[in-house]
């Protein structure tokens, strides 16, 4: 179990989550137990496949995946009883690992419907366009992203790497409690991953948490995270402290795999 | 209209089925522009015969040629027997053409004062309509004309009841009127071009346009003139039982420029109604028309009763060398649209363009598209059709371009995109390509596709609800069309979207 500190506020409890794939009905998460305290920084690591893109979508409420077992909650609430935008607008986060193209929708409209529709959820009026845009403007420019490629459509043409600054640029205009990034450090160069490191940490603090997929060790020299997870196999092979990520790195998957199912 | 499915089984080929009243109460569908006007008007018996035409063209106190000239077409008219044109993918009952009233006029009045003057009603109208105050008041007659862009035209069930900015057009030379005013003002113009470009021989409804017309736009623009503000015709259906059909004509002279824009309205009742316009253009050398429309006409109820038939016949000719002819059109209304804006690409190196966005939801089906027609050397045509089904809708995309033989060097660039909402609605292609001429290129593009639900997802997970979700995907998807409308019209036109797409998704 992550928490060991009595003291500390849970934001997200999965217990015994099991979820399948809709459309085929195979089985890929087989009983997940995690929590994430308040301000806690998660990493997710675990060989391709093994399901951790799938636990974050369903989290988030992807409907290609149908949870058959387990309970999710957040901030106390069922959240698997929340509809997917709702959820958003609880302020749970997915940076997607592959995210997709919006042909002829313009970022900045589509990011301030999208705080608007977070706003409206709190009883707030719509933001002013200006205000607005010197919003979007600064998160462009703390993610270092060439403001010309936010004439486009949304992610169209978009490079692997800027997709990724993409999503973090909405990350900082959502300000969500809770945050789960997947991968969004793969296909980054050296530079923009400390862009994204630094965007994480100083979004650090009591009012938010972070549960980061993601395959390197490299990421984690950036972050550090409180605990780290190994998912092998649709379930939690190991959790530890930020060291485990060392570990894995000399170690491999590979002498998880065999005891896999007996997660501590 | 009925449900499809009925619909088809009773459709027979006599002239006469009245009654196309639903017993349904469900006017639920949400068109916010479905209000009745209780404006005084004149209105003359049903039914159509010479004495009808007589009784109009009197009316407008018109000279013997266009009388003559609408008894040609009436004659025509009924040469065709009733046999509505069968080519179209649309089904309808029936038009009982002597069932309809062919000329309803709000009752003028003289010369109001103040806004107080001014019939409430009307004026209630334009505020439903979403016409600014400023607009309204010059509308209703009582205001200086000021500094603004757009100079805005009334017609009310084919009567044009008010004409704004006057002054600055005429100071230009620019004739910005009703048809009937302009029979008076620039009775040659009118004579030289009226039929010139769509005869009435041309088509079914044409014919019947030409008969019973009642009123619609005329504007001239001199020589070398570019029209400072845009010039805007407000459409509305009022009276029940009424056929609409006016006729619009647009010359623009020697390097002359205009932008036109018409929006549509119409009341929500239980029986269709019949809308059928003509609309002319005519571009001398080196002079453009840039002919914008959104049409939002009433388009029935969920269970596809009532709505109106817009069986409109639209065409331009290029006739100038270096002309150019541009068209863009939002069609988001009507239970039927059957419409084919139209470029005749006749002097040299001349242009012509459609951009289109239909949308069709619930039972409504929309068969558009366009013809270019190459005859001129370098003439070039571009065509961007946009069709978007949701519902029972069927849309229909049609399109004609003919390159004849004197057309050296043409070229065409077609693209046509199908957007398919739920899997009870239909998208359908029909491209013509006629080449006679060896030096032609013709370049053809062609998508269908479906609101992916990874789209959907990523637009959920932003906090948008599914129905904002689908707004933004689909307005994404029209973004090539709303640009070439001017700035007011293309967030009017994805306001149209919204609205028209309300329902869609659960
Ligand atoms: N929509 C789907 N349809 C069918 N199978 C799927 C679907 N989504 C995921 N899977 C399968 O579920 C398993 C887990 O996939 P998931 O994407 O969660 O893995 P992952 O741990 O994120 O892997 P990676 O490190 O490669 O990103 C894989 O075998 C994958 O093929
Ligand atoms: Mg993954």
């Amino acid at each position: 179990m992550a928490s060991t500190n009595g003291t500390k506020q849970p934001l997200l409890e999965v217990r015994g989550l099991r979820a399948a794939v809709t459309a085929t009905g195979q089985e890929i998460l087989k009983g997940v137990d995690l929590t994430v305290n308040v301000g806690e920084v998660h990493a997710v690591m675990g060989p391709n496949g093994s399901g951790k893109s799938t636990l974050v979508n369903v989290i988030a409420g992807r409907p290609d995946f149908a949870v058959t077992a387990g309970q999710v909650h957040y901030a106390g609430q069922d959240l698997l009883a929340m509809l997917p935008d709702r959820r958003a607008r609880e302020g749970v986060f997915l940076a997607f690992q592959y995210p997709v193209e919006l042909p002829g929708v313009r970022p900045w409209q589509f990011m301030k419907a999208s705080v608007d529709a977070l706003r409206k959820h709190r009883g707030l009026p719509e933001i002013g366009a200006r205000e607005f845009d010197a919003m979007f403007k600064a998160a462009v420019k703390e993610m270092e992203m060439d403001a010309d490629l936010m004439k486009r459509s949304v992610n169209e043409g978009f490079s692997g790497g800027e997709k990724k600054r993409n999503e973090m640029i909405q990350l900082a205009l959502m300000e969500p409690r809770l945050a789960l990034l997947d991968e969004t450090d793969s296909g980054l160069d050296i530079d923009a991953l400390k862009t994204v490191a630094a965007g994480v940490n100083k979004r650090r603090g009591p009012e938010r948490s972070v549960l980061l997929v993601t395959h390197y060790q490299r990421l984690l020299g950036y972050i550090t995270p409180d605990f780290v997870h190994v998912l092998v196999d649709g379930r939690i092979a190991l959790s530890g402290g930020p060291e485990l990520a060392h570990e894995l790195e000399a170690k491999g998957y590979d002498w998880l795999k065999e005891s896999a199912g007996t997660a501590r | 209209m009925v449900p499809r499915q009925a619909l088809e089984a009773n459709l027979v080929t006599a002239p006469k089925v009245i009654s196309r009243t639903s017993t349904s109460d469900d006017l639920a569908r949400e068109y916010k522009w479905g209000f009745v006007t209780e404006i005084e008007s004149e209105i003359i018996p049903k039914g159509l015969n010479e004495e009808v035409v007589r009784i109009i063209s009197r009316k407008k106190e018109e000279p013997e040629w266009l009388l003559e000239w609408r008894l040609k077409a009436l004659r025509h008219f009924l040469s065709l027997n009733y046999e509505e044109p069968k080519w179209a993918k649309v089904s309808h009952p029936p038009i009982d053409f002597q069932d309809i009233h062919y000329y309803a006029a709000p009752v003028k009045q003289a010369g109001p004062k103040s806004l107080e003057e001014v019939d409430p009603q009307l004026l209630e109208t334009f505020n439903k309509l979403g016409i600014p105050i400023q607009e309204q008041k010059r509308l209703a007659g009582v205001t200086e004309e000021g500094p603004s862009k757009v100079a805005v035209d009334a017609v009310f069930d084919s009567i044009s009841v008010a004409t704004t900015y006057q002054k600055t057009l005429e100071e230009k030379g620019i004739i910005f009127c009703s048809v009937s005013e302009a029979v008076k003002k620039a009775p040659d113009i009118v004579r030289k071009y009226l039929g010139s470009v769509v005869p009435y021989t041309d088509n079914f409804y044409a014919a019947l346009n030409s008969a019973v017309f009642s009123d619609g736009s005329f504007v001239y623009i001199p020589k070398g003139v570019r029209c400072p503000i845009e010039l805007m015709t407000y459409f509305r259906i009022n009276s029940a039982n009424t056929g609409q059909f006016e006729r619009t004509l647009i010359i623009a002279d020697e390097g002359a420029y205009v932008s036109y824009l018409e929006g549509c309205t119409a009341p929500i009742r239980k029986t269709s109604q019949l809308h059928a316009a003509v609309v002319e253009l005519v571009t001398l050398d080196n002079a453009e028309i840039k002919y914008s429309t959104l049409q939002n006409w009433y388009p029935g109820d969920k269970q596809g009763n009532g709505g109106v038939y817009n069986f409109v016949t639209k065409r331009g000719k290029a006739l100038g060398k270096n002309s150019k002819i541009s068209w863009t059109q939002v069609e988001t209304g009507s239970a039927i649209t059957w419409k084919y804006p139209s470029v005749i690409l006749q002097g040299d190196n001349s242009t012509g363009e459609f951009y289109s966005v239909a949308l069709v939801n619930n039972y409504q089906q929309a068969d558009t598209g366009t013809k270019m027609i190459h005859i001129g050397k370098n003439t070039k045509s571009t065509i961007v059709a946009k069709g978007i089904s949701a519902g029972h809708g069927q849309s229909t995309y049609r399109g004609q371009v003919q390159i004849m033989p004197t057309a050296d060097n043409a070229t065409n660039f077609t693209q046509c995109d199908s957007l398919l909402i739920g899997d009870k609605c239909g998208a359908h292609t029909v491209p013509y390509i006629e080449v006679r001429n060896p030096t032609a290129r013709m370049e053809h593009e062609a998508s269908t596709s479906k609101v992916s639900d990874d789209q959907l997802f990523y637009c959920l997970q932003r906090g948008l609800d599914p129905e904002e979700a689908h707004y933004v995907i689909i307005n994404g998807f029209c973004r090539g069309i709303f640009k070439e409308l001017p700035f007011e019209f293309a967030m009017e036109a994805s306001q149209l979207l919204r609205v028209s797409l309300e329902g869609t998704v659960g």
